[in-house]
């Protein structure tokens, strides 16, 4: 019951996310008493590696082929499935990032795997058997799966799990030589826009959101402030992103992005069903509105009830306070 | 153009989700049922090409038994063409997925639409899925597509980013916000709708990969501790306290 962790590159790094399946993977291995392995494509530094050995993964397959510079779903899933097929892997662990996203479904097919979509947590053992709990129903379910076939391909959902680097190791690099023709896909990609230098919103553990309740993109001057204070980033509802006074990809619910930051800080937000939807995984959640019947206060684990206008530079302050006197 | 668009049936957003005692299933009780908005992203796009040329004939297909065909009217009324229920109740997503491409696999589309996901499962798997077993190339998470005689531009959503690809009809496409504003059906719509075919097809026998054992709802939030506006410094200390910030 061997195990691969697809450990995914963004622009040469690992993201927090892909960590978290790294140690996913370790953990899983751990439990089954297997061995665990992952694969790298694409260039990186060396110090990046060592990452995957201190989350515990020590061999690692390392596929560079200029084919592979940029990401296809096809390019990808047929890499991933000669190293899982040549070297006998029976699990395949990726991150819910957009690309991982894009190619567990195909290769599960591949693979004649059973895809298991998003894990929260290791599974329990019943009868022999690994028994999943992943979220459903817009985080408003817990569903337990099982796998009907001995080979599987699981996405951790993001912060869920959590990084674990706290192993040591000697990094075993396995070069990888896969021969990929030019004709097989006729998908070309031509160009990355990235949105901002900042945070990313779905690695983030901290995310400062506002809504309509903050009037006027004018006004997003102090929810930023806030942000940065704390290393977050920032998100809106989506009547805010509709009127544009946010970009579309800050948008985050039922329609948008579905995020579990530690820490989700909802100014000016009512707490709509559909917003909750994409944000009720948080492990803490602040809400500030002034208005105290607001239902976004009974998802909340702590409210302030009053004028964002007001309570906004006070946090601002008081976190400026805090960081003065550490 | 020859457009599938695949058509998941869901809760309401708006709804309140419980489950049966037995942990099983939804409680139907009182939920409105409708089409999986990103889904309905995906009609909606098909509906901007349908409006731009007479050449262009728009499927929609859902898995599903005889509760989902109120749901396939919907998207007769929003402007589909035909409807094909594939009469049995969704065990997986490679079933679904199965099912779908057996049906598909000969009728020469150009244009597979599906949602990114589905707001029940959340799986995001049929998109995937679907492509691999038709040989489909596949784009996902589309938040723009253009098409141009065979040609196609499209951008899908990256970590922290957009990518703009090229591509060639056929294609699958699973889309998401941004790719089309969702539409309302109009009287006329939904006056044609009942006169539309909707046409019934046997499942196939399809051996599911995953089954689900159970649902419970997740545990709630213990309650909200409030603090005064007049004193926030009181919070910033309680998260940095625990280590939350
Ligand atoms: C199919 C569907 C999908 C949807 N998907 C999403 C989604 O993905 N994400 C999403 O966010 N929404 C979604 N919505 C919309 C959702 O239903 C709500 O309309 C939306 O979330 C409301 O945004 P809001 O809270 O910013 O605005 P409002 O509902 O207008 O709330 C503003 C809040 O600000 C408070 N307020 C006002 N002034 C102040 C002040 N000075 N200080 C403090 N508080 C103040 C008010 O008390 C109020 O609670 C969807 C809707 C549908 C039908
Ligand atoms: N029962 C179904 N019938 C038709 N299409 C479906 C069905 N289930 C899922 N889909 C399609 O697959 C997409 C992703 O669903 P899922 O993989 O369940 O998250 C949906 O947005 C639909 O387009």
């Amino acid at each position: 019951m061997s195990v691969l962790v697809y450990a995914e590159l963004d622009s040469g790094r690992f993201k927090k996310a892909t960590l978290e399946a790294c140690s996913y993977g370790v953990a899983l291995a751990t439990m089954r008493n297997s061995d665990v392995a992952a694969i790298v494509i694409g260039e990186c530094h060396e110090s990046e590696l060592l990452q995957i050995v201190e989350c515990g993964i020590s061999k690692v397959f390392r596929v560079l082929d200029s084919h592979l510079e940029t990401f296809t779903t096809t390019k990808y899933i047929s890499v991933i499935q000669s190293i899982v097929r040549e070297n006998g892997f029976n699990t395949l662990i990726t991150s819910q990032s957009y690309n991982s996203k894009s190619i567990t479904p195909g290769l599960s097919i591949r693979l004649k795997s059973a895809f298991i979509s998003g894990v929260v947590g290791l599974p329990r053992i019943e009868d022999g058997k690994e028994i999943y709990q992943r979220m459903a129903f817009s985080g408003k379910g817990v569903e337990e799966v099982i796998a009907l076939l001995s080979d599987i391909v699981i996405s951790v959902k993001t912060n869920s799990f959590g990084v674990n680097k706290n192993k040591t190791g000697e990094l075993n690099v396995i070069p990888f030589n896969f021969s990929l023709s030019d004709d097989v896909n006729d998908i070309v990609p031509k160009e990355i826009i990235k949105t901002s230098s900042t945070i990313s919103l779905t690695d983030a553990e901290k995310v400062v959101s506002g809504g309509r309740g903050l009037k006027g993109p004018e006004n997003w001057g102090m929810i930023e402030e806030l942000a940065g204070l704390l290393g977050a980033a920032t998100a809106c509802s989506k009547p805010v992103a509709d009127v544009e006074w946010r970009p579309h990809h800050e948008h985050v619910g039922q329609t948008g992005i579905q995020i579990s930051p530690d820490l989700y800080i909802a100014i000016g937000i009512s707490g709509a069903i559909q917003h909750l939807a994409g944000v009720n995984s948080s492990k803490v959640i602040v809400v500030i509105n002034k208005d105290s019947e607001a239902p976004f206060f009974k998802s909340a684990d702590y409210g302030i009830v009053g004028d964002a206008f007001e309570v906004v530079p006070k946090l601002i302050n008081a976190v400026k306070k805090m960081k003065n006197s550490l | 153009m020859n457009i599938l668009v695949c058509i998941s049936h869901v809760p309401d957003t708006t709804t309140r989700i419980t489950f049966e005692p037995n942990g099983k299933s939804l409680n139907k009780a009182g939920v409105t049922f409708v089409i999986n908005p990103y889904d309905e992203f995906g009609l909606s796009k098909a509906m901007e090409f349908k409006e731009k040329s007479n050449d262009v004939h728009i499927s929609v297909i859902c898995v599903g038994d005889i509760e989902t065909e109120p749901t396939l009217r919907k998207a007769l009324a929003i402007g589909a063409d035909d409807a094909f229920r594939i009469d049995t109740q969704p065990l997986d997503s490679f079933s679904v997925a199965t099912l779908i491409a057996e049906w598909a696999k000969n009728k020469s589309f150009d244009l597979i639409f599906t949602g990114k996901e589905s707001i029940d499962e959340n799986s995001g798997a049929v998109p995937g899925m679907l492509a691999e077993l038709l040989g489909f190339s596949f784009i996902s998470y589309a938040t723009k597509l253009d098409v141009n005689g065979k040609s196609v531009i499209a951008y899908r959503e990256i970590d922290n980013g957009m990518e703009i690809l090229e591509a060639q009809l056929p294609l699958l496409v699973s889309c998401q916000k941004g790719i089309a504003e969702w539409r309302i059906p109009n009287m006329r719509g939904i006056m044609a709708a009942r006169s539309k075919p909707l046409t019934v097809i046997n499942a196939l026998q399809v051996e599911n990969r995953v089954n689900t054992l159970n649902f419970k709802q997740p545990e709630g939030k213990t309650g909200c501790v409030y603090y005064s506006s007049d004193n926030p410094e009181e919070l910033i200390s309680v998260l940095s306290t625990k280590g939350i910030i």
